[in-house]
């Protein structure tokens, strides 16, 4: 039998942007086991709900995470009002989805361009961080932020967004679309790309949904479940099926985040025709009080928010439980049995955020 | 600045960020801010590594690994603080598990501020690094001069 060794991988590796920790139990160059330890990004967020009013808490749910900021934003909002009974204007939900779904887009060129660059693949790196640029800016343009936009608040929206910026939006994602084309080609067709995907980190549907694997990760492994069906924000309105793919390994992960960004474009070119007129804030009065769980659909999958109001403007308890915390279980059984060079791409694609994770 | 003195390499780790500032850090590197430019490159390696660029504030799990981090890296070097968070802790100042700026832990040559820090911001901050690194690099040849002098 050949001998187990055991070999540390992280806090600090080229590969991660993010620290975390793995325990890679070998037989020779096959994993064993992979013992995953976390909290070094820890820093208590949720129990800042005691120092800042409900109102003013909105800027640290958005600080959870840089990449998925305005869906932390949009969850906590949205699970507050719920609390209060305040019904936003419809021109706020549409702006919200706009909004959610250019994060979608941003995250996911993100993560292309993170798992190009884990295979090697410098120019196709290069390539899907400089699209993502174009998001940034119409975020800058839009919101004034190009991470962080504080934009939401509680009962609706802080800023419209003007006609010229909407057709900007849609200018953008027509070129976009044409731009992806060749890259969509490479990732999915490319021979170095598929050597290094295919039948590689399978994930089967059973294990997927028994060890509660959730968004891309899920659909591709042919469960179609997304949260955004709940119709959430401006949802509702719009037409969308979720995207599955029934290869259950790494390039199904690869692939449906690939046709993710085009259905992101159409819902957003949908929305857009569709956006009502009229104001995009309701004043809010009084303070929180009771419970309210709300799921939504971030970039990573869906996430869970917990608010407790007791009718001070302090909450109770403010619980966030996110996409990655509930894939790092699957994550840690696709890396059974396999070899230790596949190992920082199979953790890339779960889309690992640390940060949301330890909060 | 006239001219770049060195080719200095970069390291990052992000201490306890959101994130926001270590996408920002690596977006200097893709096509639009392009710091590879003035020859900086980011490596994953602390021995080779000339410049430390710190994001997020440090916490009780991170602060062993930034002293390690500071130590293994060799003489002249210089830390960069990168976002609000990692110069004085931020948003998250008065969370029980954050310990404060990374100048608690390591010392700081230059810091960066913004929530998140733009790229902009970042590059400027690593040429201001530079300055910081030629000062130490004059220094230690002084130090050695001396030595063989005497």
């Amino acid at each position: 039998m050949a001998k187990r060794s055991i070999i540390p991988f992280g806090p600090q590796h080229p590969v991660l942007p993010e620290p975390v920790h793995l325990d890679l139990i070998l037989e020779d160059e096959t994993v064993v086991e992979a013992v995953p330890s976390i909290g070094f990004v820890h820093r208590g967020l949720e129990t800042l709900v005691k120092k800042r009013d409900y109102k003013q808490y909105v800027y640290i749910a958005e600080r959870v995470c840089g990449i998925c900021s305005c869906g932390h934003g949009l969850g906590y909002c949205q699970a507050v009002e719920e609390v209060m009974g305040i019904e936003i204007p419809d021109r706020a939900k549409y702006l919200r989805t706009i909004w959610m779904e250019m994060s979608r887009i941003h995250s996911h060129l993100l993560w292309l361009g993170l798992l190009a660059d884990a295979m090697g693949f410098e120019s196709l790196f290069m390539e899907s961080w400089r699209m993502r640029e174009k998001i940034l800016d119409l975020f800058d343009k839009t919101t004034g932020g190009r991470i962080i936009h504080s934009i939401n608040q509680i009962g609706g929206v802080q800023k419209d967004m003007t006609t010229p910026m909407l057709l900007d939006i849609l200018h953008v994602i027509e070129d976009l679309t044409a731009e992806l084309k060749p890259i969509v080609e490479t990732f999915l067709h490319d021979y170095t790309v598929q050597s290094r995907l295919k039948d590689v980190g399978i994930l089967s549907r059973e294990d997927a949904v028994t060890m509660g694997a959730v968004g891309p990760m899920l659909r591709a492994s042919g469960e179609p479940y997304d949260a955004r069906l709940l119709g959430y924000a401006a949802y509702k309105d719009l037409s969308m099926e979720p995207i599955i793919s029934t290869g259950c390994d790494s390039y199904a992960r690869c692939e449906v985040r690939l046709k993710e960004l085009f259905q992101s474009f159409e819902l957003i070119r949908e929305a857009i025709g569709k956006i009502p007129n009229g104001p995009v804030n309701v004043p809010v009065k009084g303070n929180p009080s009771g419970e309210y769980f709300l799921r939504i659909e971030q970039p990573r999958g869906e996430a869970i928010y917990y608010v407790k109001g007791n009718g001070t403007k302090f909450l109770d308890r403010f619980r966030l439980r996110t996409p990655t915390t509930s894939n790092i279980p699957p994550m840690a059984e696709m890396l059974k049995g396999c070899q230790l060079a596949d190992v920082p791409l199979l953790i890339l694609t779960i889309d690992p955020c640390i940060s949301c994770t330890e909060r | 600045m006239k001219k770049v003195s060195k080719s200095p390499w970069l390291l990052h780790y992000d201490a306890s960020s959101c994130n926001g500032c270590d996408i920002e850090v690596l977006d200097c590197l893709t096509p639009r801010y392009d710091i590879e430019r003035f020859g900086i490159i980011n490596t994953g390696d602390p021995f080779q590594a000339d410049i430390l660029l710190i994001t997020g504030g440090v916490n009780s799990q991170t602060e062993s690994v930034v002293q390690q981090l500071y130590s293994q890296m060799p003489d002249p070097k210089v830390v960069i603080a990168v976002g609000i968070c990692a110069c004085t802790g931020g948003v998250f100042k008065e969370c029980y598990n954050i310990k404060g700026g990374i100048d608690t832990v390591i010392p700081v040559d230059v810091y960066v501020p913004g929530c998140a820090a733009r790229p902009e911001a970042i590059i400027d901050g690593v040429l201001e690094g530079l300055k910081v690194l030629d000062e130490k690099q004059a220094e230690m040849e002084k130090q050695k001069g001396g030595k063989r002098n005497g």
